[in-house]
């Protein structure tokens, strides 16, 4: 049983350890393009050029659009955050190979049904697309990559994440311990 | 020197191929610390699993300073680096929406591509999610426009707005973060609970 313990605690990286790496992803991206990380951004790009595929007409008009070309020349799948997002994907496959983590599954509590996961999964989702939009990026690119520049911005996103998710927890705990 | 692309070092490909290069270590270090697992990242809310909180500050903390040093050493031109722009309403709106998104969800946008990367299909579900939350946001953009611009600041920095150097702003941030990662420690012994 001790044994077991022991394994199932050294099976990740080191957490400051882990933290050090990313700090230095996150400085080489800074130190390449002159901008931090981000995730939210590629699904924009992806949703712009649905709206464009779909409603031509209707996409010209759209002030969400208008705004998105002002920053973004060219094609909208052909950004910065379009390929790292891309290059996230076969990353972290790696790992899981590597870490023998690699399986199709639905994770949850077992005091949830994967059916309940699943649907919590898709409004968090709607809420944290819908939120990094007015927030101008997620946790990676506005209080990530945000703090390390040490932005204003950066820093009141970072405390209204982490501290609406600290206190609604009480709420939401039956979903997760 | 730094940064290659605004300075005119690298071309536009090579940038977007280092994107990619850049995000393959973006994954792969979300994975090995275990941000694919959706109830190891609910963990720090709950105190029994502070991963998060560790690893996010340790990242913020180290790309800080390796900015100020890389500065320090005319290796980048701090000047030519993008400060996130303040948007004070919509940075505290935005970021409560996301909280709220995150102790449902379980996953933040770059986690859930990390999670569905191995194979979860909640992460998946989440990205579904994510596009059908982007896309409202885009379809009633004038409904909340004013709420997105609503008082601009420029891009200040927090170390400028409080009268401090950004070293010794970067110092306190230090000292802050060591603080956490004791309380942290502290809250995964009172509260222990298997690996997920």
């Amino acid at each position: 049983m001790e044994e077991t313990k022991e394994i199932k605690k050294t099976k990740y990286l080191n957490p400051y350890v882990g933290g050090v790496l990313l700090g230095l992803v996150l400085l080489a991206a800074n130190f390449v393009a002159g901008r931090g990380l981000g995730a939210s951004g590629a699904i924009k790009s992806v949703v712009v050029t649905t709206m464009q595929t779909v409603a031509p007409a209707a996409s010209t008009g759209s002030g969400f659009v208008k705004e998105f070309h002002q920053s973004h020349e060219g094609n909208p799948m052909k950004t910065w955050l379009v390929f790292e997002m891309l290059g996230v994907l076969v990353g972290g496959f790696l790992s899981g190979a590597i870490a023998g983590r690699l399986k199709v599954k639905v994770e949850h509590s077992p005091k949830i049904t994967s059916r309940k996961r699943l649907i919590l999964a898709l409004a968090g989702g709607v809420l944290f697309g819908f939120g990094s939009q007015l927030g101008r990026g997620c946790t990676s690119g506005s209080a990530l990559s945000g703090m390390a520049v040490l932005s204003v911005g950066g820093f009141i996103t970072m405390m209204a994440i982490f501290g609406t998710a600290f206190a609604l927890a009480y709420f939401f705990r039956k979903n997760w311990i | 020197m730094g940064p290659l692309i605004t300075n005119g070092i690298i071309s536009e490909s090579t940038n977007l191929f280092l994107a990619f290069i850049i995000g393959i270590g973006f994954g792969f270090v979300l994975e090995q610390s275990g941000f694919s697992s959706s109830r190891k990242l609910a963990g720090v809310f709950y105190g029994y699993d502070t991963v998060v909180l560790k690893v996010f500050f340790t990242a913020a903390i180290t790309a800080m300073l390796g900015l100020l040093f890389f500065s320090l050493f005319g290796w980048i031109d701090l000047s030519l680096v993008y400060v996130n722009p303040t948007y004070l309403t919509s940075a505290i709106v935005g970021g409560i929406i996301m909280g709220a998104g995150f102790i449902i969800g379980g996953y933040c946008p770059g986690t859930s591509f990390c999670g569905a990367s191995i194979g979860k299909i909640d992460g998946m579900v989440f990205i579904g999610g994510l596009f059908i939350g982007v896309l409202l946001f885009g379809l009633g953009y004038k409904l909340w426009e004013n709420l997105y611009l609503a008082k601009f600041m420029g891009s200040p920095k927090v170390s400028t707005s409080l009268g401090l150097s950004d070293g010794f702003f970067g110092l306190l941030l230090i000292l802050a973060a060591l603080g956490m990662f004791w309380v942290a420690e502290l809250a995964e012994k009172k509260f222990p609970r298997e690996e997920y």
